[in-house]
This record gives structure tokens, sequence and C-alpha cells, in this order.
């Protein structure tokens, strides 16, 4: 897996909340049996037209925004577990999503492909907001070691939770397979006792 | 400790704690389709990891599968590309797999219980958000990413963070049309579709204890739609009765020492819930969606709201409803009775039973498809299936279908849908459809009508 440490950057914004992953990305484009070629089809219904032709008011496609920042609206990513929504944002080249919340697999399907979720308050999401408004060229600093986001000109900034164990893996490039397989052995032991806990709680 | 049933059944399978982080949860069952698997698979192959416990995996075809014609090649190359994988990995890992056209084929959150896969106290996953449906019968069962499948695959565990616990009441007597469809519609209005984020849902009250097993799967079907990792409700004997005595159920002996296990899996009197929550059934009516997502839903006599969150415009105006609007009489052109939701046999006996007689309207294009093959067997003898053509509704074979729209069964663009699946996301149907969600009965007296009508006046 790719690490994450920090990124300073422009982003982009997706004012909508509930963004559900048939959005990020539509169950047509589920039929590739591979993990290349997602970030095409990002938010296709969205950034095209049935004709093709690119919505012009559709963030992802006007050029005053750029970076490798998102920044969407509360509940990012409910909906289908699909974990082609995280291939097509990391393919497309975001690291980072910032939203007031996140769907829980959404949020794990992520973590585990580098792709950085950075839940922040409702009112620093406004402020976030806000600053790409008075500037589409702003900044923002993610400090994964300091759970950190910071507004670059206003200095403004809010700590953000991650898990101590995802953190670890995401600084250093882990990802959980090579960890899971480390613990067959305790795996194995759990099997074996797992008639005799049954039969425990019938006793208690 | 005073615990709950959800506590209970994640206590007896985490393997080990790690120090600030996750739980490794051993998982007894995993199910897997076409969709979420193929770079699962592939990920091993390329570390070259053995599949820890082929044995604890079973597979099925459903997502992109056609509903006519599944004897013949299926056309779509990409998804015929996709059901091959499915059938080599499978057939290298030594997986058991009920592909398309075998007796067992069906959507996987309608197979697994059927034949009795599902069972009390198992820890379950499954690529597919909607695996909380086999919470119904006192499971932990919730829908996870690809990597995870890749996980489970290695080592028959996930790393998980537990879930808090959230416990959702429903006590009372349900009014006449009132279905499980719109208790879990009703109660995902109320709470909202982000109410449900970062905990796993127990129902609990006398709603829930008189519904069917498969009322119970629509119900806990739905938790994902309130963000809720999954849904459960406490065995009891209308569980056991459903069990016992199916294909992969455990027999005799087996059965009795196990059935003394799952009568301890009810939360303890006075045990603690995170967040908690009431209603009344006498409050809940017939329940339809006017927005996009499942959160937004009015009784089917009920008014869009005037005031509503953040971007309710936005899904208004892809609707193309107004705030203040009742959607009575709107004229309705599809309706899909199907979908891990409500494609069991009582979903069909419940339209059938209105439909009996009728005709669906002139401008109606109604689809049923049934959720498995064992379900559609049943459909025929029980002779539904001649209800539903004399009614002029296509009785298609079983898959996943136009609830995602991945095969060729899609709404047309602009065109209204009554829906008894899960989602009225943009576009879910297809691009440009417009879903309202709704019960099984609500969508069998919208054909009739080919319209929105308050069909519960002319119940007896």
């Amino acid at each position: 897996m790719e690490k994450f440490t920090t990124l300073q950057d422009t982003a982009v914004p997706l004012e909508v909340e509930n963004i559900d992953t048939d959005q990020i990305i539509p169950a047509r484009f589920l039929k590739a049996t591979d993990k290349a070629g997602f970030g095409e089809n990002l938010f296709k219904d969205w950034r095209f037209d049935k004709d093709g032709k690119p919505v012009e008011d559709f963030s992802l496609n006007q050029d005053q925004y750029s970076g490798q920042i998102l920044i969407a609206g509360n509940n990012f990513g409910c909906g289908s577990s699909r974990e082609h929504a995280a291939w097509a944002l990391k393919a497309y080249g975001f690291k980072v999503v910032v939203s007031s919340y996140f769907a829980d697999i959404f949020k794990g399907n992520a973590l585990n492909n580098g792709l950085l979720p950075v839940q922040v308050s409702p009112e620093f999401l406004d402020e976030l907001f806000l600053a790409i408004k008075k500037d589409n060229k702003e900044s923002f600093k993610v400090d994964l070691e300091n759970q950190k986001i910071q507004i670059i000109s206003s200095g403004k900034s809010e700590n953000f939770a991650i898990d101590a164990y995802k953190k670890t893996c995401l600084i250093n490039g882990f990802d959980d397979i090579e960890f899971l397989v480390s613990k067959l052995d305790a795996i194995k032991k759990f099997e074996e006792k797992q008639t005799q806990m049954r039969e425990a709680a019938i006793q208690e | 400790m005073k615990k709950t049933l959800f506590d209970k059944i994640w206590d007896a399978h985490v393997v080990e704690s790690i120090p600030d982080g996750p739980d490794i949860l051993y998982i007894d069952q995993h199910l897997i389709h076409e969709v979420t698997s193929p770079q699962a698979f592939n990920e091993l192959k390329e570390r070259e990891i053995p599949v820890f416990r082929p044995n604890k995996i079973v597979a099925t075809a459903d997502h992109n599968t056609p509903t006519e014609n599944q004897h013949l090649p299926v056309k779509d190359l990409l998804s015929r590309k996709q059901l091959k994988e499915l059938s080599q990995n499978c057939e290298e890992n030594n997986i058991t797999l009920y592909g398309l056209g075998h007796p067992y084929n069906g959507i996987v959150h309608v197979m697994a219980p059927e034949l009795g896969i599902t069972q009390p106290g198992k820890t379950m996953v499954c690529g597919d958000s909607h695996t909380s449906t086999h919470g119904a019968f006192g499971a932990i069962a919730f829908g996870i990413g690809t990597s995870q499948v890749t996980q489970v695959f290695a080592s028959q565990c996930l790393l998980v963070e537990k879930p808090k616990r959230l416990r959702v009441n429903v006590n009372g007597d349900l009014r006449k049309g009132v279905t499980p469809k719109d208790v879990i519609l009703y109660v995902i209005s109320k709470l909202g579709t982000n109410s449900g984020t970062g905990y796993f849902c127990e129902y609990a009250g006398d709603v829930f204890e008189n519904m069917s097993m498969e009322g119970r799967m629509t119900v806990c079907n739905m938790s994902i739609e309130m963000g809720a990792r999954g849904g459960l409700i406490a065995p009891d004997q209308t569980t056991y009765d459903y069990v016992e005595g199916r294909e992969f159920a455990p027999k005799g002996e087996e059965f009795d020492k196990l059935k003394a296990y799952w009568e301890t899996l009810k939360t303890d009197e006075g045990a603690e819930f995170d967040q908690e929550y009431s209603f009344d059934a006498e409050d809940i009516e017939p329940m339809i969606t006017y927005g996009t997502n499942p959160g937004m839903g009015i009784k089917i006599t009920g008014a869009i709201p005037v005031e509503g969150g953040k971007s309710d415009a936005k899904a208004l105006s892809y609707m193309g409803f107004k705030p203040g609007e009742s959607l009575i009489d709107k004229p309705i052109n599809y309706i899909f009775i199907g979908s891990c939701t409500n494609s069991r046999i009582e979903d069909f006996r419940m339209a059938a039973s209105y439909i009996k007689g009728k005709k669906k309207a002139e401008n109606v294009n109604a689809l049923i498809v049934p959720g498995s093959r064992q379900v559609a067997a049943q459909i025929q003898e029980e002779g539904l299936d001649k209800v539903f053509e004399e009614a002029g509704f296509r009785l298609r074979q079983p898959g996943c279908s136009a609830c995602l729209a991945m095969n060729d069964d899609k709404i047309p663009e602009g065109e209204y849908c009554v829906s008894t699946s899960n989602r009225n996301f943009e576009g879910r149907q297809g691009q440009g459809s417009r879903t309202i969600l709704a019960s099984p009965l609500t969508a069998a007296a919208t054909a009739v009508a080919g319209k929105i009508t308050d069909f519960t006046k002319s119940l007896n």
C-alpha cells in the first residue's frame, strides 16, 4: 500500500451531502475484474451528461479547482460497499477526502487503499468550503502524524481522529493481510476452542 | 457483566484484541459473488497466499446475471467474463459455487438463509452492504470491501473496530396494509440516513417478535440504509422453526445442542446501549420515498416536507418533485418487485393476494424477479405465477436485476419506478431513473392503479 504522511495541496470542493458510492462509481462500471481504469468513470453521471459532454457546473470539471484533496458534504460514501469507489477516487488522483462524516464501509475501504478520510467538525467543514470560495487556489495541509488539517492562509486548523493501528499502517504503507497471515496459529487455536466456548455459554 | 446480544456474539469471536486498535474477529461464514471477489482472488494469487478455509465460503452469481434465458450464454461480454472468473476462482480454490442455473442459485442474501447456511450466533460477511440481512437470525452479519474479502480469504478473520450498540424498539400493533418494509422505511425516515453510522443495531419489541423470518430479513437488510454496519434480532422459536430441516442446517442431536446455545443469545435485562430509540407501531403507515436517499420517506398519504436537509433541493430537482407536494395520484409507469430486500416467497404472496382477480393498469410495466431458484419454484408450486401472468406482470428468473441495473433490467431515463428494492440513489435503476421505494403491497397496488394510490381504504 502507498504510504501517507503529509500533504499540502489545493482542493476540489463538492458541497453535496450524502454522496453515495453509486454516484462515485455507477454500478454499470463494476464489471471489471481488475483494479485499473476506474478513475475515468469517477462521478461519471455528475461529470458528464448523457451525450458524454462534461457538465460545466460540476466542480471536478471546473478549471479553477485542482489538487489531490476532495472536500465533500456530510456523510460521504454511504450506500454500497463497493471498494471500486475508493479505487476510482485514488486513480483519479485524490489522496485525501475531507467530510464531516464518513460511512463506515467506505472509510475502511479508503484506509485499505492509502486514501485518507479526514473527518472534521461540521463547523470546520464550513470553514474549508468558505476558504475555497474566497480563494480557489487556497492550500490545505493534511498532517497524519499530528492528526491535523490546516487552512494555510489563515492558519486555522483542526485535529482529526484516526485509529492508532490504521495510522501506523498508513504511515508505513502496511496492509492488514500480512498481519493477519502472521496470526494464523492463534486463529487455528481459536477454531479449536469454539465448540467449548459455546458449551460454556450454555452452562452460564 | 450484563451483555447485549451483539456483545455476546462479537466477544465469542474475538481471536485477539490489538491494544489501541481493532479486534481480530473470526468469521464463521463468508459469502461471495461475482462483482466484489475477482480483485481479491487476484491479490491472493499475486502474493501467493492460499485460501485458508475454503469450506467456510459459499459463492453465488447474482449481481450482473440476466433474468431471461439463463440457460443461454450470457450476452453481455463483460458480465460473462466476470461470471467465468468466479467459476474458475471457485474451482481453483475448492469453493462451493451455486452458479447460474444451479437449483440453489439466487441473490446471496436470499439463498444463504433458505439453505440454512445462515444461523443464529454466527459471524458472517460478504462483499455486499446488504449482508446485514442475515442479522434477522441473531447473527452478526455485515458488508465488507474487496480488501477485506482478501483478508477473510487469507485468514478467515477481519481486523475491525467493535461498533457501538444501538437499539430500536417498536411496540404495538401494526395497522392494516403496513408491512415490515414500511416499518424499516419509517424508522429510517425518522432517524436519517447516517444515524446508524458506527453502530450495530438491535431491533427489539413485539413488532419484530411477531414478524416472520422473511419480514425480519427485510428489516435487517435495510440497516445499512441508516448507516448501521448491521442489524440483528434475537433468535426465538420463529428462527429455530425456520432453520430446522434446511439443507445445511445442523441435524438431530447437533441441532438440539446448537439450539441450546442459541437460546442464550438474548440481550440481558439491564444491558446498556450507546443509543436507543423507541417508536409506536400505531404511528406507522404504508411508506414511500420522495428523494434520492432512503431516509427521504413519507407516509403514502403524506406530503413532501417543506423544510428539508441541505441537499434536498438537488434531490427534489432530480426526482421532479416539489416541497409540500403529495404523491397521491402521481402516474407511475414502472414497478419492480424483487431485490434482496423483498424477493422472498412471502413478498410475492403479499403482492399476489392484492393482485388476484385484478389487472395491471395499461401504462404500467410490471417486473417481478424472485430472489432465488427455490423461491421461483415455490411461486409456481403455489400458482402465484398464474396470478401474476393473468394480471399482466412479467415474471423473470432470479437475480439482483433492476435493484442496481447491472444487467439489462433498467428503468428508462426520467421514468418513475415504485420499487421494493433498498436504494433510491440517483441513477440506481438505470441512468436518469427515478426510484420510489415501497413495500411489495404498495408496488402491487401502484401497478393496478397505474398511479400512487391510498390502497389501504380498499383492504378488507
